[in-house]
């Protein structure tokens, strides 16, 4: 299939005014990726700011407190105040700490996360690039967060810092296992690592969507969800940043705004995570049309549909933070271990058998004619 | 005349080649497995100029994303101040030059079969055109079964090579 | 030359220009008044004891070293799962043998309290 991307469309729409008026062609070709690169990292940034208020509005409404309500109305911008405020704060550097990686670590943690977004597919043509190793390019994405985790946590020189490095580079490789597998269920279905392409195969309505393919997909949704929030570490599984037993992880020597760094990449992995969620298992944005033919309007109805899948997820996965207790961390090792890995091999061994028995349909789901 | 493909190669082969050596030569040995991140990116990225983009997605997964993990853990534990007064080199230096000699004596054996130039079916155009992850499976589980199954057997030895090692380690 | 994988060379120079940018610009504005104990780490608000970088529990190792054969496995189904529907049975059946071979060591594993916290 041909490869398409929001950054090929700039290049023709420009290209033919840029190259008359003497521009040449590598820097339009370099400016034409760096658009859509720079208005996703804006998102990533404005999606976690907005994360932060609905996280801080949602815990206030659980707890039965009002939350933020003084910057702007209904507090909403709030987190633009806290932006302001991280900026203007004294930039630590203990005396102890190793001073190049401490400094280098943040930077890590943040391009591994916003890299993630490249493959997130947000409804109609606007997809950074659709790789086709894109699912593979999110473990990729994953496993180099473990490096920036555990380079933070030593570099601090600081023991609170080192056990939540060291605990969530363990949690974090753990549960990629499921992780990996439980999206490897869909790939069998789809054929392809392209997420454009996983999204085009799935249609509008519910029954179209890979969650209901089969039972096993079902299961493997749940898997991945769970193994996300893991992933991001989120509570229940927020042992790297347990802050009662160790003050907050990680970053605890990290200050002003190199501790935001850190901030906006965990708020911006939640809203990447959801959009894969979204565009993996719930259809992201399709809505019966083929999203390289159709008007703008049309895409950016797309967008919002994928939009209205992915908040959604986000707000879950708040709700459940203000909702269960912390595990302990054996019982986190044991859920990953002893259930999670079998339940997910089972899982892509059973959806192998449904295919090959249903020559590759869902319960609803069609193969496409080839 | 330096074309831009000469120009990547070079550049990539350089910093390895570059890179691989600070790594042996820092103290600290928490700098030396960050360096080596840095050397997996440019082989990851090597692979990609040759359309392997499979293959540069293992490199990180597998290199950066367990190996070195692994290795951190490890380096981790190292009383840091006693590390950066040891010696440089733990073992004899003649010992070292024998080895790396027959290394590189073996690696060098095995240019003579290197062909220049794309050769068998798998060209450029055609791992474009069906995907290189695709290409990889279609080979990988038709021609190579065998050396693929004898990779679990590999990877369940490994398994039991670790607990074995872990758990002698714990009773001590 | 692969060139829709520009994008991730783009996206970490802007995301590392961001940090950098932010940081550089914030220096006009933010103070500057360490003094020795504001730099000691933190530690409960205690001067720190002992030795930062003590030992492990082992468990860690194991985990990662359970990991890193999992994660190979796990490598060699992504080819495995894109040419499925071309190869079909076969495939199914190599497969089978591949997990079967690595449940025995899975087994092996949980046997000996590989995945018990103690």
């Amino acid at each position: 299939m041909e490869q398409y991307s929001a950054a090929e469309k700039i290049y023709e729409l420009f290209s033919e005014k840029a190259l008359a008026l003497g521009i040449p062609e590598p820097v339009l070709v370099i400016a034409a990726y760096a658009i859509p690169c720079l208005v996703v990292i804006n998102l990533i940034q404005g999606a976690a700011g907005m994360l932060t208020y609905a996280e801080r509005k949602i815990s206030a409404d659980i707890q039965n407190r009002i939350g933020a309500n003084r910057v702007g109305p209904f507090g909403l911008i709030q987190f633009l105040a806290d932006g302001v405020k991280l900026f203007l704060k004294e930039d630590i550097i203990p005396d102890a700490a190793d001073r190049k990686l401490f400094k280098l670590a943040p930077y890590i943690v943040l391009s591994s996360t916003v890299l993630a977004a490249i493959v997130v597919p947000f409804g109609g043509s606007f997809i950074v690039a659709d790789l086709n190793i894109g699912l593979i390019f999110i473990i990729v994405v994953s496993s180099l967060l473990v490096v920036g985790f555990l380079m933070s946590g030593w570099a601090s020189n600081n023991k609170w810092a080192l056990l939540g490095g060291i605990r969530s580079a363990a949690q974090i490789i753990s549960y990629e296992i499921p992780t990996a597998l439980s999206l490897l269920c869909i790939v069998l279905i789809t054929g392809t690592f392209s997420l454009q392409e996983t999204v085009m195969s799935q249609g509008l309505w519910p029954w179209q969507w890979f969650i209901f393919h089969n039972p096993f997909s079902f299961v493997a949704f749940f898997i991945f969800f769970v193994s996300a929030l893991a992933e991001m570490n989120r509570t229940p599984f927020d042992f790297p940043e347990a802050e009662s037993e160790l003050v907050s992880g990680y970053n605890v020597e990290y200050s002003g705004m190199r501790f935001s760094i850190f901030f906006i990449a965990e708020y911006g992995s939640i809203f990447i995570i959801s959009g894969l969620a979204a565009a993996v298992f719930l259809g992201g944005g399709n809505i019966g049309l083929d999203p390289y033919e159709s008007p703008l309007h049309m895409q950016l109805l797309m967008v919002g549909v994928f939009f209205a899948k992915t908040v959604p997820l986000c707000l879950v996965i708040i709700w459940v933070r203000w909702s269960m207790p912390r595990l302990r961390i054996d019982q986190m090792l044991t859920m990953c271990w002893k259930y999670f890995i079998p339940i997910a091999f089972a899982c892509l061994v059973a959806t192998a058998i449904w295919l090959l028995v249903f020559n590759g349909n869902g319960i609803f789901w069609r193969m496409p004619a080839p | 005349m330096i074309t831009l493909p000469v120009f990547f190669f070079l550049y990539h082969a350089l910093v390895i080649v570059g890179l691989s050596l600070v790594t042996v030569s820092r103290r600290n040995p928490v700098h030396s497995v960050l360096f080596m991140l840095i050397i997996f990116f440019h082989i990851a990225s090597l692979y990609l100029f040759l359309n392997a983009e499979f293959i540069a997605a293992i490199q990180i997964i597998v290199y950066a994303g367990a190996i070195l993990v692994l290795f951190l853990f490890v380096v981790f534990l190292l009383d840091l101040r006693a590390e950066e007064h040891a010696d440089k080199y733990s073992m004899s230096q003649p010992a070292g030059a024998v080895l790396a000699l027959s290394l590189f004596a073996v690696l060098a054996s095995t240019m003579r079969g290197f062909v220049l130039g794309p050769h068998g079916i798998y060209g450029i155009e055609k791992i474009t055109e069906m995907t290189h992850t695709k290409a990889i499976g279609t080979v990988l589980y038709t021609k190579y079964l065998f050396p693929f199954e004898v990779a679990s057997v590999v990877l369940l030895v490994a398994i039991v090579g670790a607990i074995t090692l872990a758990k002698r380690h714990t009773k001590s | 030359m692969p060139t829709e994988y520009l994008p991730i060379v783009i996206f970490m120079l802007v995301a590392t220009a961001f940090g950098l940018g932010s940081l550089m610009v914030g220096i006009i504005f933010r103070p500057h008044r360490p003094y020795a104990e504001k730099l000691i780490p933190y530690e409960s608000g205690n001067i720190p004891v002992g030795e930062t970088r003590s030992r492990f529990h082992i468990h860690f190792y194991i985990i990662a070293m359970l990991f890193l054969v999992f994660d190979v496995e796990a490598v060699f189904m992504y080819p495995w799962a894109v040419v499925f529907d071309k190869i079909g049975l076969y495939a199914y059946i190599e497969m089978i043998l591949f997990i079967l071979i690595l449940t025995v060591g899975y087994i092996y594993a949980w046997k000996k309290d590989a995945f018990k916290w103690d």
